[in-house]
């Protein structure tokens, strides 16, 4: 694609890794060569580095798809994802994850971006709601939130509660921050 | 919401209108319009017209307000649409607003002080006195504006003399990295004296080296302003327009067909210097707005 069809999100390969651009300044002098000056983030590493392209430049555009896919099992180091439109299974190393595994539990449907097949990112909705399987006492030392305490949940992440909280409670978990948001549900 | 965020800049946008309007008025300049579709542009190889059924929109009205001036018109102004392909960002969108004015007897420099009383008198209307405050810094407009030619400016900041050998993709890019940002951010500046290959449509004047009578204004790092005086040399801007045609053909860019009217217009034109001013770049400055976005109603991507 030529280089004025670029705009942020659009994604290109450069010697074969794919970038996402992040930004595009564009500066061109009135009656001079046009100038973009991108930013670009490494789909691979994470990394980001700064690219200048002149007017007329071609640059290549990868397509990254995003594929809903469900959370099957945890084989080894990796967690095993099925495509919820093929039904293929594919193996997402932990340290794709990150925290966020921490959170995954059997049937939690991921939006995945796949690069020919290839799996860059594996996106968790921001919301989770998990049960709690191992409640304690209220923490006695901690005055500041006296109110609070620790659970472990289905998951086996712990996460800090206000006290009410018991044993076999659904709970409303924000993924990002790793934080209580509200009870769900509570046995009877 | 946007739009009722912007809307003390369109407010603003419409009194710089009428502002514009009478400072020309007042100075007997006649209002003219010209067309927007256009059967032909001036070949150039770094502006991309739009095409239209084998038609144009226009890229500038510099070639029509010519063709007026050659019939007799003396002091003509206009405030008008242009189009011009891809060019979108933080100071461009690809339609955008141009003031254009002539004048006969002047020169490029004569021009730049007609633009210079342009801004005062828009800053003082506009209760700004004799600075304008602009992202964060405070922009002294008193004329006379400090003036710098090409050849001393890239000497300077550049470390090289584009008239000794030039190297057109160097000059672009050391021009927006190195020269631009070298100014004073406390004063606007007058670029002038270009080498002859990076003005199509000036007036030459021989010396060793020849320089083509171009200037521009930038006013807190923004572009504003590029005025020329004008070619007359029917013979000359032939060749040069040639020259473009044959580039843009060669590097399989758009096709443009060769301006005939007005070529045939050129040797009526009396000597005379105009000026191309980006109107939605001047709202920026004195709306204080960082984006192009700020003092359009509707940019491009969400027109």
């Amino acid at each position: 694609m030529d280089i004025g069809e670029v705009s942020r999100n659009t994604k290109i390969l450069i010697n074969g890794v794919p970038f996402a651009v992040e930004d595009v300044k564009f500066v061109k002098p009135g009656k001079g060569r046009a100038m973009y000056y991108l930013k670009l983030r490494n789909l691979f590493d994470g990394t980001t580095r700064d690219q200048t392209y002149h007017s007329s430049d071609k640059v290549e555009e990868v397509h990254v798809s995003s594929n809903e896919m469900q959370y099957l099992y945890k084989e080894g180091d990796n967690y095993v994802f099925m495509d919820n439109e093929n039904f293929e299974q594919h193996h997402v190393p932990k340290e794709m994850l990150g925290t966020k595994s921490q959170f995954l539990k059997e049937g939690l449907v991921a939006t995945v971006s796949v690069m020919e097949g290839r799996i860059l990112e594996v996106i968790i909705p921001k919301f989770v709601e998990l049960m709690v399987v191992k409640g304690a006492a209220s923490t006695k030392t901690d005055t500041i939130t006296a109110q609070s305490k620790m659970v472990e949940l289905e998951t086996g992440v712990t996460l800090a509660v206000p006290a009410f909280v018991k044993e076999g409670d659904v709970l409303k978990v924000d993924t990002r921050t790793s934080s209580y948001v509200e009870r769900v549900s509570t046995k009877r | 919401m946007r739009l009722s965020r912007i809307k003390a800049n369109l407010e603003r946008r419409a009194l710089i209108y009428d502002l514009i309007r009478a400072f020309f008025r007042s100075e007997g300049f006649l209002e003219i319009e010209t067309p927007l579709l256009v059967p032909t542009v001036a070949p150039e190889k770094y502006i991309t017209p739009f095409t239209f059924n084998g038609w144009f929109l226009s890229t500038s009205p510099e070639m029509h307000m010519k063709r007026l001036l050659a019939a007799g018109y003396s002091k003509i102004f206009q405030i008008c649409h242009c189009f011009r392909k891809d060019e979108r960002g933080q100071f461009h969108n690809p339609e955008f607003t141009m003031l254009e004015w002539y004048r006969v007897g002047a020169d490029y420099m004569g021009i730049i002080e007609d633009t210079e009383r342009l801004v005062c008198t828009l800053a003082k209307k506009l209760k700004h006195r004799s600075t304008i405050h602009y992202q964060g810094k405070e922009i002294d407009i008193m004329p006379p504006w400090p003036r710098v030619t090409v050849r001393e400016a890239f000497l300077r900041s550049a470390g090289w003399d584009p008239f000794a050998r030039l190297d057109e993709e160097r000059f672009e890019v050391d021009l927006v990295e190195k020269v631009i940002p070298s100014f004073d951010a406390g004063r606007p500046t007058v670029l002038w004296d270009y080498p002859v290959t990076m003005a199509s449509l000036a007036r030459l004047r021989p010396g060793s080296p020849p320089v083509a009578e171009r200037a521009e204004v930038f006013i807190g790092g923004l572009e504003l302003a590029n005025a020329y005086s004008e070619l007359n040399d029917a013979a000359e801007q032939e060749k040069r327009f040639k020259q473009e045609i044959e580039t843009l053909k060669r590097e399989g860019k758009h096709r443009v067909v060769m301006p005939e009217k007005f070529l045939d217009a050129l040797p009526g034109l009396p000597e005379c210097g105009g000026i191309a001013l980006g109107v939605d770049r001047l709202v920026m400055l004195f709306c204080d707005a960082a984006s192009i976005e700020e003092v359009i109603a509707f940019p491009r991507d969400i027109a």
